[in-house]
């Protein structure tokens, strides 16, 4: 019993660890999809965020910087996809993909190119300086929830930063004319919202976080450096934004299941109890994710609810009425 | 003065040509800058680059190697992203092409003729592919989920699976990372070096898919479904089947560079099928503009490109991911630059005059929002005032989201069911 207890606690404590990246991604997109802005470039940006965050604790030995650093690359890649779709009106899907596969490109090179001497100028392998968890005395040693109470820093700041994100979005009047933007940029242009200001800004807010949810990555669920340490993350997050309805407070939720699958798959192969081929535990959260959109797509259908902002992906120009 | 950009009658077609050298040249000189700060002299290398791809036989035969694999896949992309189907899955594609070639041709030579293997394996390849991409189609076509997750996530499974296979089930005794070797008559013949009868292949289709997208009512569906799917459904064009049916073939396809991998290149499944060549496709498909024939040409330049990052690796002892930034850097000018083949710029003077004009242009607009469709049943927004209009939209938001306008799409793809 006592030892279920235990086994659970250390489930949950695992599942919000590695869900935090994934909830700082999804609150991000979030944003930037209300705004009527499809940011497939999410991977890129977080693996930008990681390597950038790491590079930079590493060499000045604060993890702060690490953060404020990874927060500017995801902006100022963000920035360039507003750039490229909002004044440029190129494609969204061609323009995130972009920003994706330059990112993995640049984030890989960086890997090798910023590292010590010693190490060949490789990142790989280096040991630098991290968010380690906080036990928080007493409330960390309650059964099962006491898991919400042995995070770090990055973790806790979410209990904070997820409801601010819902009513700053539904309780907010700029969050109105978020939403407005993303909905009919016709008509909150006609009510005197800068539609292109509102997009960029939201664009660039989301790539911050991005960013930030790359920075936990290398600097406190996995500390380090290691090629393609994001191991499609960036894309879960696009597929969390679609399973909670384009609602950061419901992100949290799809956080919660896919951190699940990687604390139950890592129980699983910790404990080596099972005969089932690591290859098959680590298609999981791919497959889950297949399985989840089939499963909103088709719940949308059936209660003919559209979850999707209605101008997500289309550009606007004042004669394209 | 005042820059401002006007739609064009047509399309360019000058800047057709010019934005991707344009591109390459930004590419170029942000990877310079790069260069630069890493402390390396970007003149010499891409010199060595340059050098090393097309500087010896050896190099170019290494380039024509990998330009196989990119040219089917690019045709592969290029096919889905016409209709504007996101595929973005062709590494797995490839990679189930390669995992089902290999076991055609290791575990079916026993019971078969030996002339039919080869034939058996590229077909199995192609099938194989077909179902990875067929899986995202299918699904698209019948319940709208979307396609660039779904493709996007069968990559890692098939990696994963392809992992488990040469790592695991069907590893070689005395091997850590591969097959046995698979039957020399299963083997795909090599023309020059290392590079296989796989370009002929991937010619031909290329040359058969500007065929089918200049003369083929295919071709021509296909278009009309990428550029208007409403329209599209009006001429009695079935989406849905248009989607299965092209997703298929750009599945096969990509198959195909995945069994060609293994029968004609590494003769067996190992570490190494899956190295990213399904992603430059995307850069490669949207840089040719999905043109079959420029699809070729793109290939072979990014393989070129690919080579010689290995080189400066070996030479420079600089990282071979060189290749790889200046690869993802070119959609970014590319992207900035495709607007001036619709609008073109133009400077004009005369700023305030011209400013008032648009200013009353701008109220009359408002006012036709607020008359039109969507606008009549915010009631209040009508003719009024912007902060009365505030509250007016917000009704219009809510009801929009329950009822949901029936059109819309998340991903602005390649519209919704049939």
């Amino acid at each position: 019993m006592i030892d279920t207890l235990a086994l659970l606690t250390s489930i949950l404590t695992i599942t919000l660890r590695a869900g935090a990246s994934l909830i700082y991604g999804a609150i991000g997109e979030t944003y930037t999809e209300r705004s009527g802005i499809l940011n497939l470039g999410v991977e890129g940006m977080m693996l930008m965020g990681a390597v950038t965050a790491f590079a930079t604790a590493y060499y000045s030995g604060s993890v702060w910087l690490g953060l404020l650093v990874a927060m500017g690359v995801g902006a100022t890649l963000a920035a360039l996809h507003a750039f490229l779709t909002v004044t440029m009106r190129a494609n969204q899907v061609v323009s995130g993909l972009s920003i994706t596969l330059f990112g993995t490109g640049l984030a890989s090179f960086l890997g090798e190119r910023l590292g010590p001497a010693s190490n060949n100028f490789n990142l790989v392998g280096m040991v630098g300086p991290r968010f380690s968890p906080i036990e928080i005395p007493g409330l960390s040693e309650i059964p099962v929830l006491g898991a919400f109470f042995k995070q770090d820093l990055l973790t806790y700041a979410l209990f904070l930063l997820v409801p601010l994100a819902w009513a700053y979005l539904y309780k907010t009047r700029n969050g109105l004319n978020l939403r407005a933007v993303g909905e009919s940029p016709q008509t909150a242009d006609a009510m005197g919202i800068d539609v292109i200001r509102t997009r960029y800004r939201y664009t660039i807010v989301g790539g911050m976080l991005v960013g930030l949810g790359g920075a936990h990555l290398s600097l406190a669920y996995a500390p380090g450096w290691s090629e393609n340490i994001t191991g499609g993350r960036g894309w879960i997050v696009i597929a969390l934004v679609i399973f909670a309805m384009w609602n950061p407070a419901r992100a949290v939720l799809g956080a919660v299941l896919f951190g699940g699958i990687n604390a139950v798959q890592f129980r699983l192969q910790a404990g080596g109890a099972t005969t089932i081929p690591s290859a098959y535990l680590n298609m999981l959260p791919y497959l889950v994710t297949i399985a989840v959109l089939i499963a909103m797509t088709w719940w949308e259908a059936l209660s003919h609810r559209i979850g999707a902002p209605a101008a997500l992906g289309t550009p606007y120009t004042r004669e394209d009425k | 003065m005042k820059l401002e950009l006007r739609k064009r009658e047509s399309i360019s077609r000058r800047a057709a040509i010019v934005v991707p050298l344009a591109s390459f040249g930004v590419s170029l000189l942000f990877g310079a800058i790069l260069l630069i700060v890493s402390g390396a002299n970007p003149l010499q290398t891409y010199a060595a680059m340059a050098g090393g791809a097309f500087g010896s036989v050896n190099g170019l035969t290494e380039v024509l190697v990998k330009s196989i694999p990119l040219i089917l896949t690019g045709l592969g992309v290029a096919l889905a992203f016409r209709m504007r189907f996101w595929n973005i899955g062709a590494e797995g594609q490839l990679t189930m092409g390669a995992v089902a070639a290999a076991g055609v041709a290791l575990f079916w030579s026993q019971g078969m003729p030996a002339w039919t293997i080869l034939p058996l394996s590229l077909l199995a390849g192609c099938i194989a592919g077909a179902v990875w991409a067929g899986v995202p189609a299918i699904l698209k076509a019948f319940l709208n989920v979307d396609e660039t997750l779904t493709t996007l996530m069968l990559n890692y499974v098939a990696v994963l699976y392809s992992e488990h296979l040469y790592y695991v089930a069907w590893r070689a005794p005395n091997y850590n990372s591969g097959t046995e070797r698979i039957p020399e008559f299963a083997w795909l013949p090599r023309i020059a070096g290392r590079a296989h009868a796989g370009i002929f292949i991937g010619l031909a289709i290329a040359v058969l898919l500007w065929a089918v997208f200049r003369y083929t009512r295919w071709g021509f569906e296909l278009k009309i479904i990428g550029a208007n799917p409403t329209a599209a459904r009006y001429l009695g064009i079935s989406i849905a089947r248009n989607i299965v049916v092209t997703l298929l073939v750009s599945g096969a396809i990509s198959g195909l560079a995945g069994a060609g991998e293994v029968l004609g290149l590494t003769r067996r499944l190992q570490q190494g099928i899956s190295v990213g060549y399904g992603y430059t496709a995307i850069i490669i498909a949207w840089m040719a503009q999905l043109n079959p024939l420029g699809v070729v040409l793109v290939a072979f330049l990014m393989a070129a490109l690919a080579v010689g990052g290995d080189q400066i690796q070996m030479r420079m002892r600089l990282p071979a991911s060189v290749g790889v930034v200046l690869q993802g850097m070119l959609l970014i000018p590319m992207l900035a630059g495709s607007i001036f083949r619709e609008y073109s710029l133009h400077v004009s003077r005369a700023r305030n005059q011209e400013s008032r004009i648009e200013n009353r242009e701008d109220t009359d607009r408002q006012e036709d929002d607020a008359v039109d469709g969507e606008a009549a049943e915010t009631g209040g927004a009508n003719g009024s005032s912007r902060s009365r209009g505030t509250g007016g939209a917000a009704g219009t938001l809510r009801s929009g989201g329950t009822e949901g306008s029936a059109g819309s799409l998340r991903s602005g793809g390649t519209g919704g069911s049939a």
